[in-house]
């Protein structure tokens, strides 16, 4: 069962093990082999060779983003399990942190021993009730085991850790936004520098992990960086917590190698399209994602090939687009989204975000006009990179750039039959 | 006026940061569970509590989709509508709500029953379309199954 680590543990039912459970299967192993055989610096060590990539969406280097906290600082330091899972289209952390809970709390115990941090949060999605009983029982049941507390397993390393449930906003699951809503205030993005390595949750290092991210720690201290590598079947490591949803026959989650191709989630694990439907194009990641489309669907899912197709692997939660749903429309839900979850912090993001949803609604209704299209664009280029404070608005023009770029003529048609239309009138 | 057992539950959430306006957003949740809302007599009383203004406070209340700053029933809907449900036919889910309560989103039958409002992303995307009532979240819902899950909420 080791191929697939991060959930063959997991019972069918979804009910989480008890730590004892948990225990006979082989949890909390890694707890006691970095605690008691291994210095922080070698677990850190460990991670960096095993290539683990940041499973939240940006992709980024697990060790080398740990390798910029002071392991000599003063304490308190952080890290938090970023479990704020809010991207639509994205449900994979919820299988996570409902099922497996003891998996997320061995893997920050020996994350935060690796970084010296004497304090964890998991930052929890409000909705996610299920998952905040869960987990609440599991840190419990990690005290009474001596796991958590102080001098855990006789080591002298103490370590708390506490659940925080958010109050709903999707900027929360932006690093620096969440430091904010943790410290009260709200959930607008940070300036960097300084890295929250360096200063962080109430001005002190911490690190921010997403959940998946963190659940790979324990298999990798427990079989080693090299197994880890040879689970992927290419340069990335590890598995990946795929998902699929839109109108496929069996929308579901898989924990699969890295690098499975969008062809094998959506026709083998997804078991193809609805009947009467074909496959028009994905988001590979969640809503903030540019689309792939037929031509695409041999890409490997990982970072770099879907980067070379073009967009980004992002959480890996596939969203499909069928040939009976409106491009516009599924452009324009998309936008409407961004726009709402907006901070308002900065000025392309919070004016640019509403324009382009009138622009999509203007269409739709039969509004639009010929000039609507280099509007458009004009808008994924002033609210794209480099523009804005923090990656919301550019993740939201992924979809509404490549859109117009694959299904260009699906938004000339509604201004067309728009214009056919004051013909007949006039 | 905060009440003791309000007082106490603060009180825990201050615990565990190093300074009592870092538990804010937890003291809105807390009162919010007892009251349905943050009421202006309630906001002032939180803020106080925490020495914070009044108006500091409401910032950060105000910025949050599920602290409640206007009266809601005593069940809230919360109707997913993002991408996946969306093209999976929420709309159906929302008109039917619409007709069936007689409210729009954000607004509250006038029995006091239900304050229906839109919500992003449940993250149950391979079960759409998804809404939450109070804590209870429904999956794969049809229109014909509404009228027995609102039956559930007196």
């Amino acid at each position: 069962m080791l191929e697939k680590p991060l959930t063959s543990h997991i019972r069918a039912d979804g009910v989480p093990l008890t730590l004892r459970e948990y225990e006979l299967q082989g949890g909390y192993q890694s707890v006691r082999k970095a605690l008691l055989n291994m210095t922080p610096q070698a677990v850190q060590a460990e991670v960096k060779t095993s290539n683990l990539r940041g499973r939240g969406g940006a992709g980024f280097n697990t060790g080398l983003k740990w390798s910029f906290v002071p392991l000599d600082a003063p304490k308190p330091k952080y890290l938090i399990a970023n479990a704020d899972e809010m991207e639509p289209g994205t449900f994979k952390d919820r299988l996570l942190l409902e099922s497996a809970p003891h998996q997320l709390i061995e893997g920050m115990i020996v994350s935060a021993y690796a970084l010296q941090a004497d304090t964890g949060f998991v930052f929890l999605r409000w909705a996610y009730h299920t998952a905040a009983k869960a987990i609440n029982i599991a840190i419990a049941q990690a005290y009474q085991a001596g796991y958590l507390g102080q001098n855990i397993l006789g080591t002298g390393f103490n370590l708390e850790m506490h659940l925080h449930t958010g109050a709903g906003r999707y900027m929360c699951g932006e690093e620096t936004a969440l430091l904010n809503s943790l410290e009260g205030k709200r959930a607008t993005p940070r300036a960097k520098p300084p890295f929250p390595q360096v200063s962080g949750l109430f001005g002190r290092p911490t690190i921010v992990n997403n959940v998946e991210t963190l659940c790979c720690i324990p298999h990798i201290i427990t079989h080693g960086a090299e197994w880890f590598q040879k689970l992927s079947l290419t340069a990335d490591a590890g598995t990946k917590i795929y998902g699929v949803s839109g109108k496929v026959r069996k929308p579901g989650l898989w924990e699969l190698p890295m690098g499975t191709t969008l062809r094998e989630l959506i026709e083998e694990h997804a078991g193809g399209m609805q009947d009467g439907l074909s496959f028009r194009g994905a988001l590979p990641g969640g809503a903030s994602t540019d689309f792939l489309v037929r031509d695409h669907l041999d890409v490997r899912m990982d970072y770099p090939s879907v980067a070379a197709a073009g967009s980004r692997l992002g959480t890996g939660t596939v969203i499909v687009l069928d040939d009976k749903t409106s491009v516009v429309g599924f452009v324009r839900n998309l936008i409407h989204f961004f726009a709402q979850e907006s901070c308002g912090f900065c000025t392309p993001c919070r004016e640019g975000l509403p324009w382009i949803e009138k622009i999509l609604q203007a269409m739709q209704s039969g509004d639009g006009r010929k000039e609507d299209i280099p509007m458009l664009e004009l808008h994924t280029r002033l609210l794209g990179p480099g523009n804005t404070f923090c990656a919301l608005a550019p993740g939201a023009m992924e979809p509404l750039q490549s859109a117009l770029k694959y299904f260009r003529e699906d938004f000339e048609a509604y201004i067309r039959e728009h214009a056919s239309l004051e013909h007949i009138t006039v | 006026m905060l009440t003791g057992e309000e007082i106490i539950e603060i009180e825990k959430a201050i615990h565990v940061v190093p300074h009592r306006q870092a538990a804010c957003i937890e003291a809105l949740k807390i009162v919010q569970t007892k009251r349905r809302w943050i009421s202006d007599d309630s906001l002032k009383d939180i803020a106080t509590f925490l020495e914070m203004s009044p108006a500091e406070l409401d910032s950060v209340a105000t910025f949050y989709n599920l602290i409640f700053r206007k009266p809601v029933g005593r069940h809230v809907i919360l109707v997913c509508d993002s991408i996946t449900c969306w093209v999976m036919g929420y709309e159906k889910l929302h008109e039917y709500l619409q007709a069936k309560l007689g409210i729009r989103h954000g607004e509250t039958t006038q029995d006091d029953r239900f304050t229906m409002l839109p919500n992003p992303c449940l993250g149950t995307c391979d079960c759409a379309p998804a809404l939450m009532i109070d804590h209870d979240l429904y999956r794969n819902v049809t229109p014909e199954q509404l009228d027995e899950i609102l039956e559930r909420y007196a």
